[in-house]
């Protein structure tokens, strides 16, 4: 059948993919969104080595990860409602209240 | 399925069917990985937040149907329904919220971005370079029995029932957290 080193292969592509849009993009939304890529992209490398490995703990794995990402977009997104209201705005360069 | 084949059919014919349906499998996987490469880039490359979020939506569905081709039925089920269903409305929700009149501002200099992509081409060669070894040691998906609903609901309530009970704790934490968070301040009486 498929090699699941394409697999592996395409979830670097997709981690690099994160990176890349993490740093191109500067509103914050935009940026978390790739955060959630990044996340994917490990959620891909975990499946594909589950299979090469012939083990399901692989997948479980996936399961705290997805759990993880909900908690983490459930707070992050309620941050970026926050700074939107003090700031009206969400670039990333508007957050300098803590610069000297 | 395999079975039927062989009973119902001529031994030749099934050969060729079960050969057709393996390429298939990477017709398919071809198909999911460039609609996946191609939305991401569409949320880099477009202006819209909305969009933005639509096109993970559809990057993250097709990451559920190359969980599929990996013998991971459940995950990719999970995959569709909690992150392109839940978590990304969730996020379309706060975009609607978070609604700028006058649009997105103005992206950072140029060079930046340029910086930036050569940096991930840097990143990813480098990635390659050190997975390279190992990569043709991973064998091919299909066979055994991983990834059944049975298997992985025993493994997680068995071998990973501490990290299980303190990952529902951690929910209840961040669903505390951002109720707390996003409230609006409300002069006390």
């Amino acid at each position: 059948m498929i090699p699941v080193s394409y697999f592996f292969v395409l979830s670097l592509v997709l981690f690099v993919l994160g990176i890349a849009a993490f740093f191109i993009r500067r509103d914050l939304i935009t940026m978390f969104l790739a955060v959630e890529v990044m996340l994917n992209a490990a959620n891909l490398a975990f499946v594909s080595l589950a299979r090469s490995a012939g083990s399901t703990a692989g997948q479980v794995i996936v399961f705290f990860i997805i759990t993880v990402a909900a908690a983490e977009a459930a707070v992050g997104l309620a941050i970026i409602l926050l700074v939107f209201r003090q700031k009206k705005s969400i670039k990333a360069e508007d957050m300098n209240l803590m610069k000297g | 399925m395999r079975g039927f084949f062989k009973t119902r059919l001529t031994p030749h014919l099934s050969i060729n069917i079960i050969g057709r349906l393996k390429k298939m499998g990477l017709v398919i996987f071809f198909l999911l990985a460039t609609v996946c490469v191609a939305s991401v880039l569409a949320m880099i490359i477009t202006r819209n937040q909305a969009y933005s979020a639509l096109y993970i939506v559809l990057a993250f569905a097709a990451l559920g149907g190359l969980f599929g081709l990996l013998d991971a039925p459940f995950v990719a089920a999970v995959q569709i329904i909690i992150y392109a269903g839940a978590i990304m409305v969730l996020f379309i929700f706060v975009i609607m919220l978070v609604n700028l009149e006058k649009g997105l501002p103005p992206e950072r200099k140029k060079w930046a971005g340029v910086l930036a992509a050569v940096l991930a081409v840097v990143l990813l060669a480098e990635l390659l370079l050190a997975v390279q070894g190992t990569l043709f040691e991973l064998g091919r998906t299909g066979g055994g029995t991983i990834g059944r609903p049975v298997t992985l609901g025993r493994l997680l309530f068995t071998e990973y029932l501490y990290p299980f009970e303190i990952t529902s704790i951690l929910i209840v934490a961040a669903l505390v957290g951002a109720i707390v968070l996003a409230k609006k301040e409300r002069p006390t009486e």
